[in-house]
């Protein structure tokens, strides 16, 4: 069992922090469920790494505790807690063969013969590696070392949580798409607690249930993926997630009613008069954008389309600020005049950055 | 990659072709030449085609029977070495540091050894293993253990050995050290995590990793211990009798000692191809070892 | 200028990295190599540039072979999937390196570093080094760097795959103005399907060291040659199955059947393997002429934007993708449905038998 708790939670690398700016990662409370798949998700330099190595043990916070099943486990070694981690370089011991890799980790915790035989055999049907058993770990793809890694973690009796630290990063997109899937059924056929850390958007959503959105050291939002897409909390969660991101004008927002570059928008819920000091913007995702033939919405100005298969993006300007919008796939744009409508329930308000709450009217 | 083909750097080649032409190649053929006759460098030659290579193979004969002796002593001489060095090496270079001041001050130390001309090294170990005045001589013997390396056979073995590892363990360490330090943390992290013990990691990450290091350096000390010369001869100069006689130093006795230059010149062109194999069984193992890497 | 492959091999050691490609280039023209690793991009566009040599063909550069002639005697820039930068110039010094070597005045060093500079976007960093750089302002700098050169050919061997996907997005969306204003031959490689359909120009499908297709992005994604490109080309991956055309019906290999509608009605009787991507897998009937298909549920995924339903039909494994949110359960079993107008169709050489038009008549 493994319910992972981060209280009070910092680190930074120097020795005597002065201000914010001194911590990788700012003090946080954290509860990591049992059995649930979590996503870390941030660009480079976000913390999301460190917070990884903290809770595997890797790395010693400068403050807080880190309680597993409530032991505080912060001072112990990797090898104390019952986790695996899978890192974005294969590790895979290329002397042995598929089958010794896997034995590996019980040998050395003292298991002999048919208890590992057994063991190891199942593991390596669950990730589809029995007919490589005996195969040098030379050799190997990408994806069939990661496997290996993955395997090694899950071969022990004890192991409650599996961290991934950007595992996909070397595989190519085929074959993302097959261990994908393949640790999501691994998910819930196991119950483990799995947290996965990445940049990449599409991997850190479809796996999760629970998203962690990081930034800066900070963590912006926690939800579920459908949330974090449709309500983001935070500007920088609204321009992160999806692709492109979300679209966000300055506006002037009052009761029901939003002004962007001159033009007037009816919102689904009300607002307080916001302005005096703050950055007001409305933020409404290209999803929820929709181009359409010259009078029908907001005037804009189609300054480019890509075709990108399954769907075609806009590049418009509205009042000359930049705006992405979807294209339906039965029309057929001619020229640069055009208008946009918005689904008025997915169009939010944000005032410095953070989401506000409107009334329902 | 194709590397570019530039026909005039030939004519920058051409001054130092004709130097080694002179210098060695020209010298060359004429100790191929002696090795055919027989002569004591009074310019009188008696030609005398395979006889002094017949004789230099066959150990029944004064000369074969010198050559085998001597060179079983070198290959005695190489395995002993290498049975030291190598694992000394890699254990010394495991306990070295990683980062921080200490591993400039680390490397500076181990390249010391290195820089010493070997002449300087030999008479250093002479004056050393002395008995009557070297510090190491008269410790040893003082503890009880009689140790005279101008007298007993098995004292100047020792004191060779010991001289040969003081003077080039430094550079298998230094090898594998560097071999060492290419080895990603991630492979550590996973290792501690699967709960491997010191050992398992050693066996199962640091030596693999470090296969292709250790072998150039087991080639390396093999070839110039083969070709030992120096530091023997300050020392023990061959002795005492021909217990420390190498292929090398019993060359040089019978070209400069005794004159006996044809005899010479055909030992000499025998331990070159002796070395010239082993140096290509290095370049092979080493290529074969690229191409099969790839 | 233009370059041309003309049945371009190179073997080393018994392997086989490029087998017999043809490519003609045209002057101006953006041109994604897509494939998968080892099948042949890096080798490809080192073959261009001049670093290696063919081991067959020859390559061609506005009509003149300069199959034997290096790489310092050809007009290239290359830029890295690795940031490659000297570590110990400036951001200024780093772009003006190759102006430098050429031994260019220094009033139009100034210039075209600060050209470039503006064009990517690294003009408040002209004084860092590398090391203080982000990756993305690191990438930017060696692409700089090619593009003050002014070469007629410029290769980005997938250049932005060690960036973090939302640095990709931004370089990917301004690189295609970048090159435009170029005018020379440039050669994009990448994995990623995305990126080609973004980037546009033309694309080159590459499978194993061969040659799959290449064409106008748009053709070659809506009308794959063969199996081939059309695999190389699907993100998610394509879905198969192989069917039988017996008159005016179609049999899946699950055995559900139903009418041959469209350009399959066309094809003679026989037995073909029909592809299509995800987003042509209904997870409800789109019309009454789709064939249903039983399945089972393996995955579903949510992004948010987009659900993805991994399905087990038979033997094969397919994927729907579909906007919004949709909560399906593993193991449910559902039923998906094809549109038999929306079907490539191949033969048994993996050559197009059939193809939905462009413009699908409602």
């Amino acid at each position: 069992m493994a319910r992972i708790e981060l209280q009070n939670l910092a680190h930074s690398y120097t020795a005597k922090p002065a201000g914010p700016k001194d911590y990788a990662l700012k003090p946080m409370d954290h509860v990591w469920e049992q059995g649930g798949a979590y996503a870390l998700l941030g660009p480079s330099g976000c913390g999301k790494t460190t917070l990884l190595n903290i809770i595997s043990g890797l790395l010693v916070p400068s403050e807080g505790r880190v309680l597993f099943d409530g032991r505080d486990v912060t001072e112990q070694p990797t090898e104390a807690r019952n986790i695996a981690q899978v890192f974005q370089f294969p590790v895979v011991y290329d002397t042995m063969t598929v089958y010794e890799n896997l034995a590996f980790p019980l040998r050395n915790r003292g298991l002999r013969g048919p208890a590992v035989d057994a063991r190891v055999r199942e593991i390596a049907a669950l990730l589809d590696l029995t007919p490589d058993l005996n195969r040098r770990g030379r050799g190997l793809t990408a994806d069939a070392k990661q496997k290996i890694s993955l395997g090694r973690g899950l071969v022990r009796p004890d192991v409650a949580a599996i961290l991934f630290d950007e595992p996909l990063t070397v595989i190519d997109p085929h074959l993302k798409w097959e261990l994908r899937s393949k640790l999501k059924a691994l998910h819930r056929a196991l119950d483990l607690t799995m947290i996965y850390v990445t940049h990449d958007q599409t991997e850190a959503l479809t796996f999760a249930d629970t998203v962690v959105v990081m930034h800066d050291g900070a963590v912006v939002q926690i939800g579920r993926p459908d949330e974090l897409f449709e309500r983001p909390a935070h500007t920088f969660v609204g321009h992160f997630i999806g692709s492109p991101g979300m679209n966000l004008l300055p506006a002037e927002v009052a009761g029901r009613r939003a002004v962007v570059g001159g033009h007037a928008l009816t919102l689904a819920r009300g607002y307080p008069h916001l302005n005096g000091g703050s950055r007001v913007e409305i933020g409404v995702r290209p999803e929820f954008a929709t181009l359409a033939p010259a009078g029908a919405g907001l005037p804009v100005r189609v300054r480019r389309i890509d075709d990108l298969g399954r769907v075609r993006i806009a590049k418009v300007e509205l009042a000359g600020l930049p705006l992405a919008a979807t294209v339906p796939e039965t029309l057929s744009v001619a020229g640069e005049e055009a208008s946009l409508l918005f689904d008025p329930a997915m169009v939010h308000v944000y005032a410095d950055g953070h989401l506000v709450e409107g009334e329902l009217a | 990659m194709d590397k570019p083909v530039n026909q005039g750097a030939w004519l920058l080649v051409l001054p130092v072709l004709l130097i080694v032409a002179f210098s060695a190649i020209v010298p060359l053929m004429t100790v191929v030449n002696y090795s055919v006759q027989d002569t004591f460098g009074n310019n009188q030659f008696f030609w005398n085609g395979i006889g002094w290579y017949q004789e230099l193979l066959d150990p029944t004969t004064d000369l074969g029977g010198r050559f085998f002796d001597a060179l079983w002593r070198n290959l005695l001489f190489s395995a002993l070495i290498l049975a030291i060095e190598v694992p000394l090496g890699i254990a010394v270079a495991l306990s070295m540091p990683r980062e921080g001041w200490r591993v400039a001050a680390t490397l500076v130390v181990m390249a010391l050894p290195l820089l010493i001309p070997w002449n300087v090294v030999g008479t250093i170990w002479q004056i050393f293993a002395r008995e009557d005045i070297g510090l190491l001589g008269w410790a040893v013997n003082r503890l009880g253990i009689p140790y005279n390396y101008t007298a007993d056979p098995l004292s100047a073995w020792v004191t060779i050995i010991a001289m040969d590892v003081w003077h080039w363990t430094s550079l298998v360490a230094l090898l594998c050290y560097a071999g060492l330090r290419s080895i990603p943390d991630a492979f550590y992290q996973a290792a501690r995590i699967d709960g491997a013990s010191r050992w398992a990691i050693f066996r199962n990450i640091q030596l693999p990793k470090m296969h292709r290091v250790l072998l150039i350096a087991v080639l390396l000390r093999f070839m110039d211990s083969f070709m030992i010369y120096t530091e023997p001869f300050v020392v023990t100069g061959g002795g005492p009798g021909n217990s420390t006689t190498f292929v090398s130093i019993d060359l040089v006795k019978l070209a400069l000692g005794q004159f006996d230059l044809g005899k010479a010149a055909a030992l000499s062109i025998v331990y070159n191809l002796i070395i010239l194999a082993v140096c290509w069984v290095f370049y092979t193992v080493m290529t074969r070892m690229d191409s099969g890497r790839n | 200028m233009s370059l041309v492959l003309d049945n371009v091999s190179r073997h080393v050691a018994g392997h086989t990295h490029v087998e017999s490609v043809s490519l003609t280039l045209e002057r101006g023209s953006l041109n994604v190599l897509l494939g998968p690793t080892l099948s042949g991009k890096t080798t490809l566009m080192r073959l261009m540039a001049g670093l290696d040599q063919p081991s067959a063909g020859r390559v061609l550069v506005d009509g003149r072979d300069v199959t034997g002639v290096h790489v310092r005697n050809r007009s290239v820039a290359m830029v890295y999937q690795q940031f490659i930068n000297y570590p110990t110039l400036t951001v200024y010094e780093n772009i003006a390196s190759p102006l430098r070597v050429a031994k260019r005045p220094k009033a139009e060093i100034d210039a075209k570093v600060r050209e470039a500079a503006r064009l990517l976007k690294l003009e408040p960093y002209l004084d860092r080094t590398p090391l203080h750089l982000s990756g993305g302002q690191q990438q930017r700098t060696a692409i700089a760097r090619a593009l003050v050169k002014d070469a007629q050919l410029v290769l980005l061997d997938e250049p932005l795959a060690n960036l973090d996907y939302k640095l990709r997005e931004e370089l990917r969306e301004e690189l295609p103005k970048i090159f435009a204003a170029s005018g020379a031959v440039f050669v994009y490689a990448t994995t990623e399907p995305t990126e080609a359909l973004l980037l546009r120009g033309n694309t080159a499908t590459l499978w194993e060291g061969r040659l799959a297709q290449f064409g106008r992005t748009p053709d070659v994604y809506r009308r794959p040659a063969n199996l081939t490109s059309a695999r190389v080309f699907s993100d998610p991956p394509l879905n198969t199955m192989r069917v039988h055309k017996r008159g005016a019906q179609l049999v899946l290999a699950t055995g559900e059947h139903g009418a041959a509608r469209g350009v399959l009605s066309a094809l003679p009787d026989d037995s073909y393997t029909i592809g299509f991507r995800a987003d042509h897998l209904y997870l409800q009937r789109p019309d009454p002429e789709a064939i249903a298909v039983a399945g089972t549920v393996a995955v579903s995924e949510i992004t948010g934007s987009e659900s993805f339903v991994h399905v087990d039909v038979g033997t094969d494994r397919w994927v729907a993708v579909t906007r919004g949110v949709l909560e399906v359960e593993p193991g449910e079993r559902i039923e998906i449905f094809i549109d038999p107008r929306r079907l490539f169709v191949f033969g048994h050489d993996g050559g197009l038998a059939a193809a939905p038009p462009l413009v699908l008549a409602a």
